[in-house]
């Protein structure tokens, strides 16, 4: 630890002299005022900080103590409901005490130390036994939703217990167990402190499995992520990635979610904290609020603490990974903070790359999303958990040829591209279905076939390559109108009509049509690619095409969204109705002609 | 203490750096004094060790290096606040510049204003009527948004901007409320025209006025829009107004920032403008919306909503001034040329256009049950209509199927009839909502998918109604 002093204040960056002891990446309290930065660069003994809060009547000659840490957070139960800034400062509590605005040098913990928490000892724990990083000690339920595993956190190293730990209630800074350790003995307590740039040890990375179910169609029927997977989603403003954000934290079959609102609006996060308690599990039946932490640095919120949002988000995900938990963090929008990355390598007069970006831009990118993945978690259980990452990316004008967007794209898997063109006539959800990608249909394939139908695979490409043909008709249809074509293209332009508007088109904000099931979502599907292939085999028979756009099943077809999860039964009369309605179309036809 | 300095060292552009300066802080105010015994008023950009760069609001024109001193305040720049502020007019630093009374100050407020906590924040669901179809039927404001005009030169921005400040009132309440004008170098002419309609309507004595004309000093406009918040935030919050502010024009306070960041030679972003335009501007749009009250599952009384008007260089939505904006508001109202030219006010292209709030705004209770879904419908509807006219430029009407041209007879209808309206025609949304059913009305009865049919019975005009 050292004390120096002020001598230059630009913005959120400032340096101080007589730094003499500092490390890289050290927290600094600056000034009287005891606003936190951290060190980013040093020379000698002039030490640059960014400060995370607003440095405005700051001058030369004020003290500068660094705190001998780097950026940590406080890792513990408490985490789930709550609503931290970027640099894991409660909300609630800052709200409490300073009032509407967030004021400068409030100092308060992440977690609430004074509360007890019921916790349960693993059965048959007892001293003597060699136990190691990661290993169970007992458990603690959180919120009715989920089960806070206590391990031996990763900073202990493995050794004998010699202090088992014991039913009660614990504050999270006592000490529940003592661990016998070749460097002493280590006292374990229900909290600790983890810095947040650098990822948590885990024991090996695993490919991923199963998919993510979403519940929205566009998603899980074209464009499914892993669990564990990476996805980005890139699109101008108005193209609906912050909907798209909330509908996956909604919805999505994650047992976690951390939600980093980086940088964006404030109205937004509000929404979030207020509906979010509302809102009920599918599954569970308990507020959906029981199994999120949300992080809220809005845009006008000091830009440093932006920066380090995102890796306080995926700390805390991780921390819930290694309890052997399905993670998933949405990251919106992870443009702010690479802008962030660029005001700070500015100020610091670094050389630009691309677009004023810093030259380690990719490379900051690339980890951040390496910390996602399935993977055997640290402790002899050998659990596995999952870390799936979503992240927003605001490119401007939509342009995906930014610097963020291509760094971004270099590493994810899966790519949904919202369009513009879509929003405007208000399709939603916005993802174009000709640009998008998935890189996991292959991992996935299994899992779809045993859980949800044999010819999954099947019905994805042939509905894939209708959509595409359609682009291509389209093409033609603006140079040559639409009566020059073939019956058979006329039906195939109504089918993809069909699956833009029946399918693809999701409405966010109807109860019954937000959120589709993976087997509804199949019946869909098929009942659209059935109505096809029998029109196909009409026109074939000369059956005109006009009357096939008359069918009644068609109106049906429009309804399907409708159709509740336990009256699937529905579908097989749809089918049914298919069947009798174009044999009586083709009956009819033929009758014409005699 | 305050000391004086003389020790100039260099002149550029806005920018005045001095040398050996004991001691001054970031962000603080400075009197500049000439040697003709002008005083000018700046705020410290950077300090660095003892040489302090110096941002003077009114320019350097006629600074030296000799005999010009300059005087550490030991503040920032503050706005004196009181009640009897309404009805006057300011400059764009926040001094009054009519002939009015002195004011006598309740206190006094740093204009760049503390962070809302987002906690401490009530999410905004009160329509707001502003009488103007394309914007409450479709992109519906409600109280405590920002939700700016995207517009470009020859648009009527202003009007729409001043007829959206006359007509807008909440669906059923009468509540004391209050407008915040920021005009930053627009023309005497603009700034005049919403002077006289305020005058005419009866509004002055409910308005605060801002006034920094593109003949005032540029730099000056970096801290007009904060001030004139700062105002917004004491009405709003402090004396429990609703306060409407309107900002015009974003474009010419960018460029204001622009020429400060390359007088300080910084990496610049796009077009030139600096990498912090973002953040920079997210501190002025988020200065708006409603707070949490006292007691658990209150709202403080008062409320600001935002109305920014920036003009589009080349009518480029992908600028980054209008890029960066759309980020950051919730939704805008853009303006379009061609619709202007066929004689369409207000020419709002209701396509591009949106507000993010609308979804909770409107419904049962606050606007009617069937708004949502009739929106969704109109737009579905108009979006099909434009592209087949656009078909049929290349193809020829002919080439239309029959249920393309009963689309293009919609959008047609929709622009002459919706969006088409007069400068002084307040529409109530019953009125919008019922002209909306006349004109899906026009449409086969099949293609009203994205409406309920318990709505579609309820609503739709029968034959011969219309």
């Amino acid at each position: 630890m050292s004390t120096g002093r002020i001598v230059k204040v630009s913005g959120p960056l400032i340096v101080a002299e007589g730094m003499h002891e500092a490390k890289m990446f050290e927290v600094a309290r600056v000034s009287e005022k005891h606003l936190i930065g951290e060190i980013i660069e040093l020379h000698g003994s002039e030490a640059y900080i960014q400060v995370y809060e607003d440095t405005s009547g700051l001058g030369p000659g004020e003290i500068v103590e660094s705190t001998g840490m780097s950026l940590s957070i406080e890792l513990g139960p408490g985490l789930l409901q709550s609503i931290y800034d970027g640099i894991q400062r409660p909300l609630d509590v800052v709200y409490a005490k300073a009032g509407h605005y967030i004021t400068r040098g409030i100092n308060v913990p992440g977690l609430d130390h004074a509360r007890r928490w019921e916790f349960t000892p693993k059965a048959g724990l007892k001293a003597g036994e060699p136990i190691g990083p990661g290993d169970l000690l007992g458990e603690i339920r959180e919120t009715e939703l989920i089960v806070h595993r206590v391990l031996v956190p990763p900073t202990v190293g493995g050794g004998t217990l010699v202090r088992a730990p014991e039913r009660g209630a614990y504050a999270i800074e006592d000490t529940i167990a003592e661990i016998e350790t070749p460097n002493g003995t280590a006292k374990v307590a229900l909290m600790h402190r983890w810095p947040v740039r650098t990822p948590r040890p885990i024991v090996k990375k695993l490919v991923p499995q199963k998919p993510l179910v979403t519940g929205q169609r566009v998603i899980d029927a074209l464009f499914p992520i892993s669990q564990g997977g990476t996805a980005c989603v890139p699109g101008p403003f108005g193209a609906g990635k912050t909907v798209i954000q909330h509908q996956l934290a909604k919805w999505s079959d994650a047992q976690i979610i951390v939600y980093i609102g980086c940088g964006e609006r404030g109205n937004e996060m509000t929404d979030v904290l207020q509906e979010f308690p509302e809102l009920t599990d599918p599954a569970t039946g308990r507020p959906l609020m029981e199994r999120t932490v949300l992080i809220a640095n809005t845009s006008n919120m000091p830009v440093a603490a932006r920066e380090a949002s995102v890796y306080t988000g995926i700390t805390i995900a991780e921390y819930f990974r290694d309890m052997g938990y399905d993670v998933a963090v949405m990251a919106d929008s992870t443009s702010r903070w690479a802008e962030a990355m660029r005001e700070m390598s500015g100020r610091l007069e670094e050389m630009p790359g691309e677009e004023g970006y810093p030259a380690y831009l990719p490379s900051r990118i690339a980890e951040f999303y390496e910390r996602s993945g399935r993977a055997i978690c640290l402790g002899s259980e050998g659990r596995t958990g999952t870390l799936s990452v979503i992240g927003a990316v605001s490119p401007p004008g939509g342009d995906l040829s930014d610097p963020v967007v291509q760094a971004t794209l270099k590493v994810v898997k899966v790519f949904w591209s919202l369009e513009d063109q879509l929003a405007f006539e208000r399709h939603f959800p916005a993802i174009s279905w000709l640009t998008s990608y998935s890189l996991y249909h292959d991992a996935l394939r299994d899992h779809f076939h045993a859980e949800v139908a044999e010819d999954w695979g099947r019905v994805r490409t042939e509905t894939m390559e209708l959509l595409q043909k359609e682009a291509e008709l389209k093409e033609l249809v603006r140079l040559v109108g639409v009566d020059a074509l073939s019956p058979q293209d006329r039906v195939v332009l109504e089918t993809t009509k069909m699956i833009r508007e029946d399918f693809l088109h999701q409405s966010a904000f109807d109860a019954e049509d937000a959120y589709t099931r993976l087997d509804k979502q199949y019946r869909m599907l098929k009942a659209i690619l059935d109505l096809h292939r029998r029109s196909i085999e009409a026109v074939g028979k000369r059956c005109p095409v006009r009357k096939l756009l008359e069918l009644p099943v068609r109106e049906r077809i429009s309804r399907m969204r409708y159709i509740a999860e336990k009256d699937l039964a529905q579908f097989d009369t749809i089918a049914k109705d298919i069947e009798e309605q174009l044999a009586g179309c083709l009956k009819e036809s033929r009758t014409g002609e005699e | 203490m305050v000391t004086e300095y003389t020790t100039i060292r260099e002149i550029a552009g806005p920018l005045v750096l001095l040398d050996r300066v004991d001691h001054a802080t970031y962000e603080e105010l400075v009197e500049v004094e000439l040697a003709g015994g002008e005083q000018r008023r700046g705020k410290v950009l950077e300090v660095d060790h003892d040489r302090v760069l110096i941002q003077i609001f009114e320019g350097t024109r006629g600074v030296d290096i000799a005999k010009t001193s300059v005087r550490f305040l030991g503040r920032g720049l503050e706005l004196a606040v009181s009640p009897d502020m309404l009805g006057r007019i300011f400059n764009g630093l926040g001094a009054p510049i009519d002939d009015g009374p002195r004011l006598i100050a309740e206190k006094k407020i740093d204009i760049n204003g503390n962070p809302i906590n987002p906690y401490a924040r009530v999410y905004p669901k009160e329509f707001i009527q502003t009488g103007i179809s394309a914007i409450d039927g479709l992109n519906t404001l409600v109280r405590g948004q920002k939700l700016p005009i995207f517009s470009a030169f020859g648009l009527p921005h202003s009007e729409l901007a001043a007829q959206i400040a006359r007509q807008a009132t909440v669906l059923g309440a009468g509540e004391s409320f209050a407008i915040v004008f920021a005009a930053m170098g627009i023309t005497f002419e603009e700034a005049n025209y919403f002077i006289r309609d305020f005058q005419e309507t009866g509004a002055m004595e409910r308005v605060v006025l801002f006034i920094n004309l593109a003949n005032d000093p540029t730099i000056e406009r970096i801290a007009t829009p904060r001030a004139a918040l700062t105002a917004a935030e004491y009405l709003a919050f402090e004396r429990g107004m609703h306060v409407l502010v309107i900002m015009t024009d974003m474009t010419n306070y960018c460029e204001a920032l622009r020429e400060v960041s390359v007088a300080r030679k910084e990496i610049p972003g796009r077009r030139g403008y600096p990498g912090y335009l973002y953040t920079d501007l997210a501190t002025i749009y988020e200065r708006a919306g409603l707070l949490k009250g006292a007691k658990k599952g209150e709202v403080q009384q008062g409320s600001i909503t935002q109305i920014p008007v920036l003009s589009m260089p080349d009518d480029d939505k992908t600028h980054p001034i209008p890029d960066l904006t759309g980020y950051i508001t919730e939704g805008q109202i853009i303006l379009d040329r061609s619709l202007n030219r066929s004689g369409v006010y207000p020419p709002i292209a209701v396509l591009p256009s949106l507000s993010r709030l609308k979804q909770k705004g409107i419904g049962a209770c606050k606007t009617r049950e069937d708004h949502a879904d009739l929106s969704n419908q109109l737009f579905g509807a108009y979006a099909r209509g434009v592209q087949a006219k656009e078909l049929a430029v290349i193809l020829g009407e002919a080439a239309l199927s029959d249920s393309d041209k009963a689309f293009v007879a919609f959008a047609d209808a929709f622009e002459a009839r919706f969006i088409q309206q007069g400068q002084h025609e307040d529409r109530s949304i019953e009125r919008t909502l019922e002209i909306g059913w006349e004109l899906v009305a026009l449409l086969p009865r099949s293609e009203l998918k994205r409406i309920k049919d318990t709505y579609v019975e309820k609503y739709l005009p029968r034959e011969g109604d219309v």
